[in-house]
């Protein structure tokens, strides 16, 4: 919403400037979102100083002036006036502006060899007076304006304000006047009352018909024939211009203008385009139209159509068509001022994706009682602009709008906002604002006025009643330093720590959008459901990600191509299963890619899937997952390289924890990865909820034994591992893989592994006895469970 | 001077002439070793009167420790100087590279959750937490934002479905909702997360980051709103203090509503946060509206309170002076390296927010 102040005097009595008016708006809700200066073709000629008129070197008759125009700039102008002489306060016309008299735009150029800044005018080409025998004189009194526009009043600010949806009053400036005068800064001016004079009868017959759902409940319209509708007049014109429209002609521009003076959307037809009579009914499928945006309309069933024995002529609410549009050879106008409801019009709307200044109010809600001084005013500025006679008034309605009553209690002011605003103060508000209140007992009954269809109970009035007072006059109580319940519950705390310990192995934390592109989505969904988006911002953002791999290896390539061939980075964030709330798991997805630099001999060792197993063991440690709680299984998704990736569950393999390996070389290359799966994980510790047992070490002799074994070269380490652990867990501390051999002096199919086994008894010093039974259970069980062959 | 003497006096000689360490670990068990001087003295005293027993048990005893403390004196010498002698000889170029390490880092809108997370903390706020896929009755009916509403408008929700029932939250307000229906006031929640809108340009991205603030209790009013936001700003920017001004607006879930401006000012093309006379929206809040109480199940007789969204990537454009919105989601290894924070950097209530 748009307004000068100059317009928002016709409806304001005040006193206070520009920047008071600004700060006052901010204050009650109607925020200034720009303050925009209108550009005025005059706006450019500012008052100036000659401190030196020199002759021209090359020309008799032109003197070269050192012109000052403010600012602290002196330009170079070339002028032939006999009176540009030092001292002269004149006024100064700069390269780029258009002088009044001959419309010519000005450049800087060469006079006689002397480059000239620009132009000293006379009274006659500013189109002030005839005289045009040398440049301006201006009095001493503009001494001081030096710099600054001649022409002071025509130089005015647009201000744009951000009118909330709630506060269709505020669409007008009457409306924004009542609240400013509420908010006492000046008086609400009466609207002056005119009487027109009727001298035609209103011929044309409307009606409204009782459909479902019928949008219009109030059609008011009056004729006015015989009128010359010409160019408007430049008042008129100004203020079109300051909401950002164009004029079209006085017709059209009153229209405007009163929909933005007290809004009260209005619509004027050409009635010899009419035919008969005129019909508001709900569209039929199948109807056409052609607005007056130039575009044609297929109807559905139920939309608000304004129909004459021809057809559709406008969208009731929205906008006219161009069959029935006024042009400036139109003679005989219909004007409608009429009520459409905000649902059913925002519908319509909706559903063939227009948007209107008229449908902006109507969805928000009109005041059904401005009808009749919609169509009064414009005809009025009609009848003075255009001439023509004026018909009569008339107004159908199906439905009567009753003011709403609340019962309000002003206690709830004190209660809600906490500083105490007497009754009084609070009977004064809403008055102002148009609120009509009947004392009853310590209750107050207000009616609300029907601009205010956002009015509903007692908290809305709380609002105006505060609104109004100003949010500044609130307290600020001190928030008190007490904590009932933890910060984060155990789960958060589990997402945090991950977070972090992710973060503190080299990786860098990405956020990528939860959306990705369907096609690579799938090569990560499985047999996920796939959770498309019906509107997405673009078609390679069309789907809810399954994975976290897609957008994390789409930014890897994209670094790739920045040139970092050394990447760690990962994400912890949501992966969706299903479109129902709550579909969603939440992984920490890490991702490794290492660029190999044959030149570089200090470099490190190239990383492989021991590197990424390392760090998503560690990262599981630092949650609170001992390795010893875990086992792996090698089947793992497609997305992973089917022969270097692994899944980590708990020991009973009912808990998946994480899946790491290296990324499946048909997606990418030479790039590692893991993902954590935190819910699985946080359920599992709070199922099995470990105490931190007391300390408590042997300090009994330890051994290590050394064992190699041969084995089927597709045996997995673990399950040696698992076997020798499981075979007496008191005695069996510790179990570590050395070394594994495959090669040279051990069979094709066969593979050798060193294993080295702690031995300690928490009890006793083992003898050698001991310890040789124990090895040797080792070694049969060992041998049994694997099919493995002790080397000797 | 008996034979002992003499021996006696030939070994702490040799020690004295010893050159090397190799040389005096070898006198050392001529002296002390198993079959050397002393233990054979010792051998000699078996056959002994007790008297003589006595007499040359004392006389080895105190050539023992004669010899034993000239022994260690020069062994000790001998090698401070063998080891002064290859430590000069040894000698690395310490210029040359480290081990590789690598550094992570945590991304700013993280950095800022935890920030604000700790802050709120401290007034007895916890942290609550909603699904990013919603209903259509959480994100706006229950919020008071009937179907047909203008202020739908305001969010341009990406649907899940051709009914527009399910739907990807377009702010964090449903986590009240859900807090609300599945407990008991009195609640003192922050819920931050993921939010979207179909919005893409300069200043909007499809996916950004809400805080969502709510403090249900009896008698909670504007004041504490008031207070409660003036802490927080104060913190967050760790500044002493700052301009205000609650501005009154409207949001369908609260009544009164409000948006709160700082300000702010430009030095040398860097924005001072606190100063100056330019005002910058950074959050909206209001007393939330007793249809979402009802909506919710709660005695709005009993019970009222305040709610506040917050936009956490706004607030960390701010407070480390990141320009682009967009930038935050880009994931260039530049960008992550430069705004991003040590993960040890946990900021907290004790040690302060940032390093």
């Amino acid at each position: 919403m748009k307004l000068t102040k100059n317009w928002l005097q016709d409806h304001l009595q005040t006193k206070k400037s520009e920047n008071q008016i600004i700060d006052k708006l901010n204050n009650i809700g109607l925020e200034v979102e720009n303050i925009e200066k209108i550009k005025n073709e005059l706006s450019d000629f500012v008052v100036a100083k000659i401190l030196k008129a020199e002759k021209h070197p090359n020309a008799d008759r032109l003197k070269l002036c050192k012109v000052d125009i403010g600012n602290n700039r002196i330009v170079d102008v070339v002028c032939g006036a006999p009176n540009a002489i030092e001292n002269l306060l004149t006024i100064y016309a700069p390269p780029g502006s258009v002088i009044p008299k001959n419309q010519m735009k000005l450049q800087i150029t060469k006079i006689r060899g002397i480059t000239s800044h620009g132009m000293l005018c006379s009274e006659s080409e500013l189109n002030l007076s005839n005289e045009s025998n040398g440049i301006v004189n201006l009095n001493n009194q503009y001494s001081s304006r030096v710099g600054s526009s001649y022409f002071k009043n025509e130089n005015t600010n647009c201000l744009e304000l951000s009118i909330t949806p709630n506060r269709p009053d505020c669409l007008g400036i009457r409306g924004i006047a009542r609240d400013l005068a509420a908010s006492g800064i000046g008086k609400l001016k009466e609207l002056k009352s005119t009487k027109l004079k009727k001298t035609l009868k209103h011929h044309i017959k409307v009606t409204i018909d009782k459909n479902k759902k019928q949008a219009c409940s109030i059609f008011g319209s009056c004729i006015i024939k015989n009128i010359k509708n010409v160019e408007s007049p430049p008042w008129l014109k100004k203020r079109i211009i300051a909401l950002g429209l164009r004029p079209i002609s006085t017709v059209v521009d009153v229209t405007n203008y009163v929909m933005f003076d007290l809004n009260r959307p209005l619509h004027a037809y050409d009635i010899d385009k009419i035919k008969n009579k005129i019909t508001v009914r709900n569209s039929k499928k199948g109807e056409k139209f052609e607005a007056l945006d130039n575009k044609n309309y297929n109807l559905v069933d139920d939309m608000c159509v304004i129909t004459d024995d021809k057809g559709v002529l406008g969208l009731g609410g929205i906008i006219g068509g161009t069959r029935s549009g006024t042009e400036l050879e139109t003679k005989n106008i219909l004007l409608e001022s009429a009520y459409f409801d905000p649902e059913i019009t925002r519908k319509t709307a909706r559903k063939l994706n227009i948007n209107s200044d008229a449908k902006f109010r109507f969805e928000r809600g009109i005041d059904p009682d401005s009808i009749k001084i919609g169509l009064q005013e414009a005809a009025k500025l009609i009848v003075s602009i255009c001439g023509g006679q004026l018909s009569e008034i008339n107004i159908q309605q199906t439905k009567k709008f009753k003011k709403r009553k609340i019962k309000f209690d002003p206690n709830i002011v004190t209660k809600t906002v906490g500083i105490k605003i007497n009754n009084n103060e609070i009977i004064k508000i809403l008055n102002n604002l148009g609120f009509i209140i009947k004392k009853k007992n310590k209750l107050f009954e207000i009616m609300v006025p029907l601009w205010r269809p956002d009015v509903f109970g007692e908290i809305d009035l709380v609002e105006e009643i505060i609104r109004i007072k100003g949010l500044d006059k609130l307290d600020s109580i001190s928030p008190e330093k007490i904590r009932l319940k933890s910060t984060l519950n155990f789960y958060q705390r589990h997402f945090h720590l991950a977070q972090r310990s992710v973060a503190s192995k080299g990786y860098f934390e990405a956020i990528t959008w939860s959306f990705t592109d369907e096609k690579i989505n799938n090569k990560f969904r499985e047999n996920k459901e796939e959770v498309k988006i019906i509107n997405p911002i673009s078609s390679d953002l069309n789907v809810l990600r399954s994975s976290l791999f897609p957008n994390l290896i789409n930014s890897l390539e994209k670094n790739l191509n920045r040139g970092f061939g050394d990447q760690s980075l990962f994400e912890i964030g949501p992966a969706f299963f299903g479109k129902k709330p709550g579909d969603q798991v939440t992984i920490i997805c890490a991702l490794k890619k290492q660029q190999i630099n044959e030149d570089n001999n200090l470099q490190k060792e190239l990383i492989d899937i021991f590197d990424i197993k390392s760090d998503v063991v560690k990262t599981l440690t630092e949650l609170g997952i001992n390795k010893k709680e875990t086992t792996i299984i090698t089947k793992t998704p497609d997305y992973y390289h089917p022969g270097i990736s692994g899944a980590i569950f708990s020991k009973d393999k009912k808990t998946l924890f994480a899946y790491f390996g290296e990324i499946h070389p048909g997606i990418i290359s030479n790039a590692y990865g893991f993902e954590i799966f935190l819910e699985n994980l946080v359920s599992y510790k709070e199922k099995f909820k470990k105490e931190k047992k007391s300390l408590n070490f042997s300090d009994y002799q330890k051994s290590d034994r050394d064992f190699a074994f041969l084995i089927d070269k597709h045996t997995e380490a673990q399950v040696i591992t698992e076997i020798i652990e499981n075979i007496d867990n008191e005695l069996i501390k510790n179990v570590k893989i050395f070394d594994v051999y495959e090669g040279e002096n051990i069979d094709k199919d066969k593979k050798s592994i060193a294993i080295k086994v702690t031995i300690q008894s928490d009890l006793r010093t083992l003898k050698e006895k001991d310890l040789n039974d124990i090895s040797q259970k080792i070694i049969n069980t060992v041998e049994e469970k694997a099919q493995a062959k002790l080397r000797s | 001077m008996s034979d002992f003497e003499k021996l006696k006096n030939n070994f702490k000689q040799k020690i004295l002439e010893a050159k090397n360490s190799k040389e005096i670990t070898n006198i050392g068990s001529e002296i002390f070793g198993k079959k050397g001087f002393i233990n054979s003295e010792f051998s000699k005293i078996g056959s002994l009167s007790p008297e003589d027993k006595k007499k040359l048990a004392s006389k080895i005893n105190f050539a023992k420790k004669e010899l034993t403390d000239v022994f260690s004196q020069v062994s000790r010498n001998l090698h401070t100087e063998e080891l002064n002698e290859n430590i000069k000889k040894q000698k690395i170029d310490v210029t040359l590279p480290e081990k590789n390490f690598e550094i992570g880092k945590i991304h700013p809108v993280s950095q800022v959750i935890d920030e604000i997370s700790s802050i709120f903390s401290e007034i007895g706020f916890s942290v609550e937490e909603g699904p990013d896929v919603e209903s259509d009755f959480n994100n706006f009916t229950a919020l008071n934002t009937p179907e047909n509403h203008p202020a739908k408008d305001m969010h341009d929700t990406f649907y899940l479905d051709e009914d527009m029932k399910t739907l990807l939250r377009t702010h964090t307000s449903p986590v009240q909702v859900r807090t609300m229906l599945k407990g008991k006031p009195p609640f003192k929640i922050i819920a931050p997360g993921r939010t979207y809108r179909s919005d893409s340009d300069q200043t909007h991205t499809p996916m950004f980051h809400q805080l969502e603030g709510l403090h249900i209790d009896k008698n909670i009013n504007m004041g504490h709103l008031k207070g409660c936001l003036n802490y927080f700003i104060k913190e967050f920017f760790e500044i002493k203090k700052i301009r205000m001004r609650f501005r009154p607006s409207h949001f369908p879930f609260t009544e009164p509503s409000a948006e709160v401006d700082i300000g702010y000012k430009i030095e040398n093309n860097k924005i001072i946060i606190g100063e100056g006379d330019k005002w910058l929206e950074i959050l909206g809040c209001g007393m939330v509206h007793p249809n979402v109480l009802k909506n919710c199940k709660i005695d709005t007789k009993k019970f009222q309170g305040f709610a506040f969204g917050i936009g956490i990537d706004r607030l960390a454009m701010l407070k480390y002076g990141i320009n682009d919105l967009r930038s935050f989601f880009e994931t260039d290894y530049r960008w992550l390296n430069h705004y991003g924070f040590d993960p040890l950097d946990v900021p907290t209530n004790y040690r302060g927010l940032s390093k």
